[in-house]
Order: structure tokens, then sequence, then C-alpha cells
């Protein structure tokens, strides 16, 4: 999988008269994507955590929450190198993309301030469910919100161009989509397993005291 | 139909704990005003209109807070919430009674705040107070259930504006742009939207985030 | 009318029940008894349907409408009335002809003078009468009660010592104190968590 990436990040200087920010684009956006998937795949988890009352699903939602974040953050970081690289800025609020990151992000960082303000127990669970299912439901209004607000708030100065992808750039696109994708997944396997890990621990430890 | 009964007794209780005690509104109505005059302190000379029409909804969303804070204190002391959950009612009626209960106070404040901001600032046209109480709407249930789950924590004060900052975002944008868009339309409908997917999706949870 | 097997109760780390077995039949008195920390709250939340059980079964024979839970806390509003505050329950409970009810449970419990005064007024003794109305009020099947006796004196005892004589044996009971002597002429069955 690193392979994977790597392949993607030499491909790329293939493509000639690119320059950094198209590269950068093949990273930036799978991980922007990625980082969608597992807000999408928490939710999922909360849902049924809600519906079938098992507590297994709320370490799941929660770690797929906290990959989706880490991926988000890494979406605004790439983002941010990317407005350097095509435009000059380090910031620039005409990026759709880029606000609706920075919202989502927000929201999901106070998912941990509640997660940890919070007694370990069926209401933690059950409330960062619920918050969790808020999350994806903010997503779409959220991007309404700021393609309206659009309107008013700041004109249009920068026009980003979507990259007109011949099939090289298509298959180094999708090479490296599945790249961050396998990335997420192995993160999250591996942080499943170790929370698992040590609340068998725990349970161990308390069992034979 | 025994459903709006029981929302009926929760919403008048709520109003009539708030008129014994009253803490919450007197302090949403002063906090609102000071936060106006401060405002005109804070905008510098020549900041255009909309700047202003920015800042009342930051004035709206703040004093909102203030009243989802106090939200649910009633029912924490002693433990009521306990008894409400006990009893056979639907507990979404819980949320339904206590969001209705803060829209009350929302609106109050606001009779009194949106003709100073008038008197002070810009004026406020139809479109405007429509956005207004349509954002009111969306951050009253929102903010209903948000309280309650805060409620339970040992970090309620500070968390509770962390989990409902990030949603009142499109509020806000949906606010201002029905106060200074020329398409204020867009702006109505999308705060329609707004309250109904998180009303609904409220209205639904409620009940998960107050049993175990 | 209760019927649990294995019965755990975990909140995170925190194991608070385990193992509990329990069988209170229909107009049972159970008495539940344990040292302070040894899960008798807990226990009354699960059967009052409050929380539900980490592990194990758990069986309530009456729906929430027909239990009555009087919990450590009063759960009334400090702010409203002893009259306020039951009319609102029985509103909740849909109690028939509910006024008349309240007032024949306030008069009862002694509370009929002070019935609107604020129960911030009140004293504990008051409060925790007022707390004995509002789980009677909706005249319940199944009685959960944590310590009923507690911040009452001699004649708010002697109360509630006539309503239990006068509900055992018509009504299941279940009861958690650290008197179980009092109750002794009654029970059916003992209860002891570790």
């Amino acid at each position: 999988m690193g392979l994977a990436l790597v392949l993607a990040l030499i491909v790329a200087p293939e493509d000639a008269d690119q320059g950094i920010s198209q590269r950068i684009f093949y990273i930036h956006v799978p991980i922007a994507l990625t980082a969608y998937f597992c807000f999408g795949l928490g939710a999922v988890k909360a849902l049924l955590l809600l519906w079938r009352g098992d507590e297994r699903y709320d370490l799941e939602s929660y770690v797929a929450i906290h990959q989706g974040t880490i991926f988000g953050a890494l979406t605004l970081i790439t983002g941010s190198i990317w407005a350097r690289a095509s435009w000059g800025v380090w910031w620039t609020w005409s990026s759709n993309q880029l606000v609706l990151f920075l919202v989502l992000f927000l929201f999901y960082c106070a998912y941990f301030m509640l997660r940890f303000s919070l007694e370990e127990g069926p209401r933690r669970a059950r409330s960062s469910a619920v918050y969790a299912l808020f999350g994806v439901a903010l997503i779409p209004v959220s991007f309404l919100a700021i393609r309206l607000a659009d309107d008013f708030i700041h004109p249009t100065v920068f026009t980003r161009d979507g990259p007109q992808m011949s099939a090289t750039m298509f298959t180094t696109f999708l090479v490296a989509w599945a790249a961050v994708t396998l990335l997420a997944y192995v993160l999250y396997r591996v942080e499943l397993a170790g929370k698992r890990l040590d609340a068998d621990l725990r349970e161990l430890r308390e069992a034979l005291q | 139909m025994t459903y709006l009964a029981d929302v009926a007794a929760l919403t008048r209780k709520d109003l009539r704990v708030e008129l014994r005690g009253r803490d919450t509104l007197p302090a949403m109505l002063l906090f609102v005003l000071a936060t106006l005059v401060v405002f005109h302190f804070a905008l510098p000379e020549g900041s255009g209109d909309t700047a202003a029409y920015g800042l009342l909804w930051v004035a709206i969303v703040f004093t909102a807070l203030l009243g989802l804070a106090r939200a649910w204190v009633p029912e924490q002391e002693h433990r009521v919430l306990d008894g409400l959950v006990l009893a056979p009612c639907d507990r979404s009626a819980i949320w339904l009674g206590k969001t209705l209960a803060t829209l009350v106070f929302l609106l109050a404040a606001q009779a009194v705040a949106l003709p100073v901001f008038v008197l002070f600032f810009e004026p406020l046209h139809a479109a405007a107070l429509a956005g207004v109480v349509l954002a009111d709407v969306g951050i009253c249930a929102v903010g209903s259930l948000m309280a309650a789950m805060a409620a339970a924590s040992r970090a309620r004060e500070v968390l509770l504006p962390l989990l409902v900052l990030p949603l009142a975002i499109p509020l806000i944008v949906g606010g201002v742009g029905a106060a200074v868009s020329a398409d204020a339309e867009r702006f109505i409908l999308f705060l329609l939207l707004y309250d109904a997917v998180f009303a609904v999706l409220s209205w639904a949870s409620f009940e998960y985030v107050v049993t175990e | 009318m209760i019927r649990g097997r294995a019965v755990e109760k975990r909140y995170g780390r925190k194991r608070v029940l385990t193992g509990v077995d329990l069988a209170v039949p229909a107009g049972g008195f159970a008495v539940v008894t344990g040292p302070n920390g040894s899960g008798k709250t807990t226990l009354l939340r699960l059967l009052a349907g409050l929380a539900v059980p980490t592990r194990g079964d758990l069986v309530i024979g009456a729906e929430r409408s027909r239990v009555g839970y009087l919990a450590h806390e009063p759960l009334v509003y400090r702010e409203l009335s002893a009259a306020e505050n039951l009319d609102l329950y029985g509103r909740l409970y849909r109690v028939r002809e509910r006024r008349e009810r309240v007032g024949m449970l306030l008069e009862r419990f002694g509370l009929w003078d002070v019935r609107n005064e604020r129960v911030s007024t009140y004293s504990r003794g008051m409060t925790q009468r007022l707390a004995l109305c509002r789980t009677l009020l909706h005249d319940p099947e199944l009685l959960v009660l944590d310590e009923p006796y507690s911040a009452l004196d001699e004649d708010g005892a002697a109360l509630v010592d006539r309503e239990l004589d006068g509900l055992a044996g018509s009504r299941t009971f279940v009861v958690a104190t650290h008197d179980p002597a009092r109750l002794e002429s009654l029970a059916t069955q003992r209860v002891a968590l570790a």
C-alpha cells in the first residue's frame, strides 16, 4: 500500500507541465473523499448502535470518526498547500470544499470534546452516536449553506479550474485513491484492534481483582 | 392527541418555572442589548450596513446559547428529568416541550432586541424577520438536544457552545442572507430545509439521549 | 411480575451489579438490603425501567404507566408548588379525575395546607412526602421504593407505614432500605446485595 502511494507520486511527475499543485491534487482529493467516507461509516455504525443496541458499535463508530477527523485535518493541510501552490495564499474562503471541511472539522472536534467529558457507559455511547448522525446530516446542509454564502460573503477572486484529466492522469488518480483508502482502512483496523485489546485487558484485570 | 396535550403541559411547566425563577429571560434580554451596544463601538467607521446584520446574527446566536445553557437546569435539580422519562409519555414530547419554551424565550428577547437593532443600526424587512424566526426554530431545536447531551457532562458550560456553533453556521448563513441578499427567498427556503432536517433528527433522537 | 436472571449492569469499566437473580411474584413484597455502594439504587433503577441491564435477562410485567418509582431524589420541580407538580405528573400519567386524586393525596400526606407554596420552601421531610404522593399518584401496580423512610420524622414514617400496610398484597413492592426490621411483617422475600 505504501508502494501504491509512492507509485502515485512517481507516476504523477510523468505527466509533464503539471507542477506541484497538480501532484497534490492526487493526494488531496482522495484524502477528502476518504474523510467523507469515514464520517459516513461512523454514522452507519452509530445508527447500528442505536438500532441494535450492541455496544460494540460504539467503538467502531468512534474509531471511524477518529480516522475521519485525522483525514479531515489532512485535507485542510493539503488543501492549504494546494492553495499556496496554485494561488499563493495559505487560505482562501472561496474554495467551498476547504470551508466545508473547516466547518466539519470543528464539528467533529466537538465530538471528541463531548466524548471526553462524559462518563463511559451507555449514555456516552448513545450521545456520541446521535452526534455522529447529526454530522452526516450537516455535510450536505453545510455544503448548501456555503454555496449560498458565496453570494454575499466574498466575491470569487480565484477561479479553480477542475483538471481535465487525461487517461494516465485518471489512472494515477484512481491508484492514489485506492492507496489512500487502503491506508485509511488499515489505520481503522489497527486502531480498532488496539482499542479492543485495551478494553479486553481492562476487563481481564478487573475480573482478576 | 394526548401527545400534544403532553407537550402543552410540559411547555406550560417551563414557562411557569421561568416566570417564577426569572433567571433566564432577563439575562438574555440584557445580554442581547448589551451586545448591540458593544457592536456600536466594535464596528469601525464606514464598515458598511451589511456588517451590522452579521453582528446581529452573532448576537442572536450567543443569546440563544445563553438561554439554552439554562434550558435543562430545572430538570437537573432533584434529577427531575428521571421523573419525566419514567412517565408513559413519548420522550420526544419532553424535547418538544422544552424546544417550544426556549423558542418563546428567544422570541421574547428578540421582540425587544430587534426594534433596538433597527434603532441603532439598520432596518429589517419582512424577509429578514422571517429569517430570524426560522433560524430561531432551528437553533432551539438543535440546541435543546445538544443541551440535554451536555447536561450529563462535567464540562457542560464549555461543551454546549462547542456543540452548537458548528451546527449554527448554516443558520447564520441563512439568516444573514435573508437580510442582505437580493434573492432572499433562496435563503428562506434553505432555512426551512435546515429546520425540517434537524428538527426531525432532534425529535427522533432525543429518546436515545435520555435513556440508558 | 419481575423476573431477573444473571443481571449485570456496567457503566463503562465500573461493574455495579453482577449476577443478580431475582423473582418477585405479583403481590409480593421484596426488601432489598446491602451496604452503600452495593448497587441497590442501580438495581431499583433497572426495575423502574430507567436503565437496561448490560447483560442478563430482566422481565418486568408492568408497563411504564403502571410503575411507581420513589428515587433518592424527590423528582419534583423546586419552582413549582406541590399541587402544580402533581398536576403535571397527573397529566403525563393520564390520571383520571386528576384534581380529586391530587387533592386526596396531598391531604393524606399532610401537605394540603402548603399545596400552593413552592417546593423550594419545603423541609426535606415535606419534600419526601411530596415525592411519595408523586409515586402513588397514578395508582401503580408495581412500586419500586428507594429508602422511603429517609428524611422523615416519626409522623412521616407512620404515614408511610400506613400506606404500605394498605397496599401490600394488592400491589407488588420492591423496597430498598437500611432498616429492614421495619418492614419485617410485610416482607415476602429478601434480596441481599453484597
